[in-house]
């Protein structure tokens, strides 16, 4: 069983063509951890120089305190030797092997014999769900399927970090839901490290304790998904949740964002602050509003996307923002795309926290 | 899906390719002497140069085998300076008159060759004129085919299932014995057939390097080739087992090799 007590350390930089990653990933005894990024932003190269695939420019990775490799000290334990499980994006099962000897693959290699290898195999096979398909090739096997003898071949010999690069991403979206949840159960019975990188905001948002969001190569933001979502630091975090995020100044209950506006925020004191506005607490108007609202603008509404229920309504005015309100709503206002609309958000709906 | 229908030029240029292929089989399942044929199928003489063409050919392909594919492996993956250049020399054969191939391999491994005269003095050892000179001019010429051949699927494979291997803690003969292997069996294959096709049809290094000999380097080209100058039907007869030896092993390995047509 893998030890108890088992964190990651790494401090790593590589270069992956145009791409320079220059990241610290920790990882403590217990945790799952999430990195999370757009496409193209270096996880998949990272996730590999962690296991030693990719060669590190300068750098060092440590697990439960032995170096695996250090830049400094030229030590490198190649990736055989190095206890760490693997789960590939399309999996990368080997097709001219039975599901199970997939399995045992791991099993063989690090010098289990015999009886031993198959009784090993099968009994995760089981764990899995899959003990009927053990004689199938892999391409007989769903998505899914293929999924889950990954994640068993991965863990079969025990390693003590489990390293899972977009686990979800090759499959439809109907199974993605259900092994989503699989892959939890599974996550939450392995003791060791474990890593997932993904795009996928709810992937990393259901799956792990913490998110590292990593974008052009470069640490952005860490936390709980709730900090992340709640305070992103980001556009592209923004994006993901569905916020608006400005960034900008703040003096004496506002805040200076570019272009020379100012949203008046609640709490706003002083230095450079993120502003951040759920869409849904903008509201539209057909003319200029009278009331409390401290934040009044005035713009042309350039884009409108319907989301069930929702109505998402963009705004260029001085500065973009998104307003979310009902179709119903949008009814009302006899808003179509180009059409003049005022918009207003209390200043109390402005989440203000430091850059 | 609609039938494709060829447009007119090409459906004469590709009737008049097909011809030319078709056209001096039919000549010679024509004019071959029927009523001699099987008498001449059983003759010893002609058994015997069979059973050596194939025992030379399937030989020099096990032997291209276990020298071309690390060959084709070091191409593939290991970068050192002048690869380029070995690679050239070592695809040679494939452009090179077969006869300059054979004088090379006289000039090399014959008694009076660079390594021929050691081979001799020390071991008493002498390659020319006997089988093992047949299957090395034949090697000798039919080897690039499935070095190039192994070595394009080394390089078309995806590496990253050797990752996977090594994350799985394989060391490197094991994953080139339990994963690269497997995976490029399709191009291993093929370059085993072109190699093995190759081989058995060597006719001029052959008999440069390995001569003539009746039971001992007379192959079947070889001895059909003899023929041809004094016993005109006999050569077409064994032109014609060549053909059918040929023919089955292609039909035979149509679905691996050359798809399902």
């Amino acid at each position: 069983m893998a030890g108890i007590g088992v964190s990651l350390q790494a401090d790593v930089r590589v270069k992956a063509g145009a791409l320079e990653i220059d990241m610290r990933i920790d990882v403590a005894e217990g945790e799952v951890v999430a990195l999370l990024g757009p496409n193209g932003a270096g996880k998949t190269t990272l996730l590999r120089a962690l296991a030693g695939l990719v060669q590190l420019e300068s750098g060092r990775v440590a697990l439960d305190g032995v170096v695996l490799e250090d830049t400094r000290s030229g030590r490198y334990v190649p990736t055989e030797e190095r206890s760490i499980g693997f789960v590939f994006q399309d999996y990368l099962l080997f097709p001219h092997l039975s599901v199970l000897d997939n399995v045992a693959f791991g099993l063989r290699s690090r010098g289990v014999r015999g009886p031993e290898v198959q009784r090993r195999a099968a009994a995760w096979l089981e764990r899995v769900g899959l003990a009927d398909r053990a004689h199938s090739k892999p391409s007989a096997l769903s998505g899914g399927e293929r999924q889950r003898v990954a994640l068993a071949r991965a863990l079969a010999p025990d390693p003590h970090v489990l390293l899972l690069d977009e686990p979800l991403a090759a499959l439809d979206a109907t199974t993605r839901a259900a092994m989503r949840r699989d892959l939890k159960s599974h996550l939450s019975g392995f003791r060791g490290v474990r890593l997932l990188v993904t795009h996928d905001p709810l992937e990393a948002a259901v799956l792990a304790d913490r998110l590292i969001v990593m974008e052009r190569g470069k640490h952005v933001q860490t936390g709980t998904p709730a900090e992340v979502t709640s305070r992103p630091r980001s556009p592209y975090v923004a994006d993901l949740v569905g916020v608006n995020l400005f960034r900008g100044v703040a003096q004496r209950g506002s805040v200076r964002v570019a272009a020379g506006a100012a949203v008046a925020a609640a709490g706003a004191e002083s230095g450079e602050v993120f502003a951040v506005i759920h869409p849904r607490a903008v509201a539209l108007h057909r003319s200029r509003p009278e009331g409390s609202p401290r934040n009044v603008w005035h713009g042309r509404a350039t884009g409108i996307e319907l989301y069930g229920d929702r109505a998402r309504v963009r705004v260029e005015g001085e500065v973009p923002i998104v307003a979310e309100v009902t179709p119903a709503a949008l009814a009302e206002l006899k808003l179509g795309e180009g059409g003049e609309v005022w918009l207003s958000f209390k200043a109390t709906d402005v989440g203000v926290y430091p850059a | 899906m609609r039938r494709e229908r060829a447009p007119l030029a090409i459906g004469i240029l590709a009737a008049a390719g097909a011809a030319f292929f078709i056209l001096p089989l039919i000549g010679l399942v024509v004019r071959t002497p029927w009523a001699d044929a099987a008498r001449a199928v059983t003759s010893a003489d002609t058994l015997e140069a069979l059973r050596l063409s194939l025992v030379a050919s399937l030989t020099a392909t096990g032997v291209a085998l276990v020298l071309g594919v690390p060959l084709a492996w070091v191409y593939a993956r290991i970068e050192f300076p002048g690869r380029s250049v070995l690679r050239a020399l070592t695809t040679l054969p494939m452009v090179l008159p077969p006869v300059v191939g054979g004088i090379a391999l006289l000039l090399a491994f014959g008694r009076r060759g660079l390594l021929g005269s050691w081979l001799e003095s020390s071991f008493g050892i002498s390659l020319p004129f006997t089988t093992a000179g047949v299957v090395f001019a034949e090697t000798f010429v039919a080897m690039p085919f499935l070095v190039l051949t192994v070595e394009a699927g080394l390089r078309s494979m995806d590496r990253r299932y050797e990752d996977a291997a090594r994350t799985l803690g394989a060391k490197r003969w094991t994953i080139f014995t339990r994963v690269t292997l497997p995976l490029i069996a399709p191009s291993l294959f093929a370059g085993a057939v072109l190699c093995w096709a190759r081989a058995l049809g060597e006719f001029g290094a052959t008999i440069t390097f390995a001569g003539n000999f009746p039971g001992v380097t007379q192959t079947m080209p070889l001895a059909v080739y003899l023929l041809l100058g004094t016993n005109p039907e006999g050569s077409y007869i064994l032109s014609l087992i060549l053909l059918v030896v040929s023919l089955v092993v292609l039909v035979g390995l149509r679905h691996r090799w050359l798809g399902s047509a």
